[in-house]
């Protein structure tokens, strides 16, 4: 991709956003997009977020418990290794990245289909912001589920370390408990919550877009699809790496 | 009225449409014809403004189009009606949900008013007690159907065609064209139809413009066309040997 081909993308990209975020042309429509979007966009993902996190949660603890054979180390720690690896990367970035292909290859898929069929431009016709009625929900209904969906997946995350500390006799209860809650900074907590936020706008903004000018037929929304999933994670780890900068 | 003067178009190097000037009369049935790649659906996505036109005017009743921002366009819109080549119905509502949509989004009607206009359109173009269904639940035909309640719903002035009777049968391409015959009169619309379909011209036309090559080659009515001279047009009309004894007959 040459440079110009970069900036053009980029340019198109802002001027995409600058239509999504005017006011909705009717406000009753738009809350009831929202609300459809919520279930498909968080609650028809928690049982993936769920299922993931509790794998990475238990893997995380009998890694830690692994390298922690000396005899010096206390057990506590496995606990709060195993909080602080959920809290700080894995439930905002890891779980962001598992939405960027679940969330994101469905949006990019279903905006270029309505393009390939012509549905956006029949809403153009009719006078509607089709930028705006169909992206603009799904953002909201992003920003207001990811931070939900960090939330269960520490949780689940932190209860699957517990498990299998507990199963594998690896760590007791009491020493896990311990380590969970020794030395907590609630900070760590609203940096992963703004660091998902920040991932969902990402995700949907971008999927949005990929889908948005699909340009050809059903093989070029697959080709969005995957473009969106791609540049998505992309551009996640790179803000990721920016957040953390700044925040911590 | 519907005025295009001297409008062209370009995709990157390639000239689509090259100094259009024409008139799209007042409470008439106005036809594109031309073959695939003329640029007739080009000239209809630049007339109601999907596609930004690279010079001339188009002008709404004496309203330049081209020159209004964006409020003024979707002013404009509210008074189009467009029928889409594969029916643009949206895939996630019910036929009802479908017509009712720029009711809610545009009209100060309640639910209920919204519900029953869309009922009233719906039968209109005869489809009835198959609201609650889903576009692909039903056929080609009836979506182009549904697609021409939804775009009656806001009683436009101007209705767009593109291509209403692609991989329609012969008898509902009839259907089709004397419902949208009987609802220009009806309602006393502008239409703008894109079609391949002679058929559909000869029974329904009232004034032909035939682009070719992007350029407008000929503009007449339904009488004029069997005795033209013009090269390419017949070549387009009487392209079948049928319809080259037809022309023998009718002169």
């Amino acid at each position: 991709m040459s440079f110009y081909n970069f900036f053009y993308y980029i340019g198109r990209y802002f001027i995409l956003m600058r239509r999504v975020v005017s006011k909705p042309d009717d406000s009753k429509q738009f809350f009831a997009n929202v609300s459809r979007e919520i279930v498909v966009i968080g609650y028809n993902s928690i049982s993936i977020v769920a299922i993931i996190s509790f794998f990475m949660g238990a893997v995380l603890t009998l890694q830690t418990a692994y390298n922690m054979t000396n005899p010096l180390y206390p057990d506590y720690l496995i606990g709060l290794g195993t909080r602080d690896s959920i809290f700080l990367e894995f439930s905002s970035t890891i779980v962001g990245l598992i939405l960027a292909g679940k969330v994101g290859s469905n949006i990019a898929s279903e905006i270029g289909t309505m393009r390939v069929t012509q549905q956006i431009d029949a809403l153009e016709i009719m006078g509607v912001n089709s930028a705006n009625f169909l992206i603009l929900p799904k953002v909201t209904a992003a920003i207001c589920t990811f931070p939900v969906l960090c939330i269960v997946s520490m949780i689940v995350g932190i209860s699957g370390g517990w498990a299998a500390g507990e199963l594998s006799g690896e760590v007791p209860t009491s020493q896990f408990v311990y380590g969970i809650q020794y030395m907590f900074i609630p900070y760590y907590i609203l940096y992963s919550l703004i660091k998902i936020t920040v991932f969902g706008v990402i995700i949907t903004s971008i999927s949005s877009y990929f889908g948005y000018f699909t340009d050809g037929g059903a093989l070029e929304v697959g080709r969005s699809s995957t473009k969106a999933v791609v540049n998505s994670t992309l551009v996640i780890l790179i803000f990721n790496l920016i957040l953390t900068s700044v925040l911590l | 009225m519907i005025e295009v003067q001297h409008i062209s178009k370009s995709f990157k190097d390639v000239k689509v449409l090259d100094d259009i000037c024409a008139i799209f009369q007042e409470g008439k049935v106005n036809f594109t014809i031309g073959k695939s790649g003329s640029g007739k659906t080009v000239l209809l996505k630049s007339i109601v403004g999907l596609h930004e036109i690279d010079e001339g005017k188009i002008l709404f009743h004496n309203r330049d189009f081209t020159h209004m921002d964006l409020k003024q366009r979707k002013e404009i819109r509210k008074e189009i009606g467009m029928v889409f080549q594969g029916g643009a119905l949206f895939d996630s509502a019910t036929l009802e949900e479908n017509v009712m949509f720029p009711l809610k989004m545009f009209s100060s009607m309640t639910y209920d008013e919204c519900r029953e206009r869309a009922n009233f359109c719906l039968q209109r173009v005869q489809v009835i007690n198959k609201n609650h269904l889903y576009p692909a639940e039903i056929s080609g035909g009836m979506q182009k159907r549904v697609a021409i309640a939804r775009a009656i719903a806001l009683n436009p002035k101007y209705l767009f065609c593109d291509e209403p009777n692609s991989g329609l049968d012969p008898i509902t391409s009839i259907v089709i064209d004397n419902l949208i015959k009987e609802i220009i009169l009806e309602f006393n619309i502008t239409a703008v139809i894109n079609t391949h379909d002679m058929n559909s011209v000869m029974e329904i036309a009232d004034n032909i413009i035939f682009i070719n090559q992007g350029k407008k080659w000929w503009q007449g009515n339904k009488e004029e066309i069997w005795r033209t001279d013009n090269a390419e047009l017949n070549d387009l009309i009487f392209a079948s040997e049928l319809t080259k004894k037809l022309k023998k007959f009718y002169i």
